[in-house]
């Protein structure tokens, strides 16, 4: 438990460190594909339906190496998600994506303004995917 | 006088001999293939009807021997999300004064599923309720939701025929599930 926060990953079955992303969406079915997504790119992945249960998780797993958030979601958002990691100290450096059914251009500034590594129009690609891979933290 | 011998021509019989052999032989072969055709043509005509776009191709691209049914979860998984927000919406619409913006969320949260798995005709039919929601046309929006209704029924029928074929045709090699 007291690994230390940078490159202590995961180890996948045949020894390789495994990135760990963690993928917030409240709905089931964005939630099943974003996940299907980013495990056929080997990435080990946790995924939350809720803004509150990804903070909690992210409070007792420190292992992530990215965050991949819808930005409308019930009580809070993934931009309010995006604010607080970014706030925080023991957060900031995991990168933020923001992904939404919308193109709204303010909407898309206000989150890189804030530190979103990227922001994905939905339904999400197996090319968008690909494009994140270089940007996990290390 | 010139004698006309006519007889059945040797490939003829040769290809009856075949086509008996095969059958008889490997029956599931013909079986097979009529299905595979079959499935194929309902798909197209998914495609074809605006039904399906590009993103269901997507899904089947997702689809592989750790998931081999990925796409028929998926897809359960928004009949049954969209059970759910139908219903909401049906009750939101009941109620006086209209709380458009609820309503707008919702139907927000339904047009998201249905691009997610590729429902063409059901996504356009709740962009157009969310255009009368926003000109808080209460009329408009019992008229398109009636339609969102129906684009619901109708492609929750189709994709349960369709599936329901694909598991007799048992697993199958992922190329020739894609059709692009």
């Amino acid at each position: 438990m007291s690994s230390p926060r940078g490159g202590d990953k995961e180890r996948g079955r045949d020894g390789e460190r495994q990135i760990h992303v963690l993928a917030v969406d409240d709905s089931p079915v964005d939630r099943a594909v974003i996940a299907k997504l980013l495990r056929s790119s080997k990435y080990r992945v946790t995924a939350v339906d809720s803004v509150k249960k990804a903070l909690e998780l992210l409070g007792t797993e420190p292992n992530v190496n990215m965050i991949i958030t819808d930005y409308s979601m019930p009580e809070m958002t993934g931009y309010e998600l995006l604010k607080r990691v970014k706030e925080s100290p023991t957060l900031r450096e995991i990168p933020v994506v923001i992904m939404s059914s919308e193109n709204d251009p303010d909407k898309i500034n206000r989150c890189l303004e804030e530190g979103a590594e990227d922001f994905l129009l939905k339904p999400v690609r197996p090319s968008d995917v690909s494009r994140l891979c270089g940007r996990m933290r290390s | 006088m010139a004698l006309h011998v006519s007889s059945a021509p040797p490939i003829s019989a040769f290809h009856h001999l075949l086509c008996f052999f095969f059958h008889d032989t490997y029956p599931e072969m013909e079986y097979a293939s009529s299905l595979q055709r079959q499935l194929a043509s309902m798909k197209k005509n998914l495609f074809d009807q605006g039904y399906l776009d590009e993103q269901f191709y997507q899904l089947e691209e997702l689809q592989d021997e750790s998931s081999p049914n990925f796409v028929e979860e998926v897809v359960t998984l928004f009949f049954r999300d969209s059970s759910r927000l139908v219903a909401n919406i049906d009750q939101a619409l009941q109620k006086y004064p209209q709380d458009f913006r609820r309503l707008d969320n919702i139907m927000h949260q339904l047009k998201g599923s249905a691009s997610s798995i590729g429902a063409a005709k059901m996504k356009n039919e709740c962009t157009s309720f969310r255009e009368f929601c926003n000109k808080e046309n209460r009329e408009g929006c019992l008229r398109s939701f009636q339609k969102v209704k129906k684009e619901h029924a109708v492609l929750k029928q189709k994709l349960e025929n369709y599936f329901q074929l694909l598991r007799q045709d048992g697993p199958v090699d992922k190329a020739t599930r894609s059709g692009n």
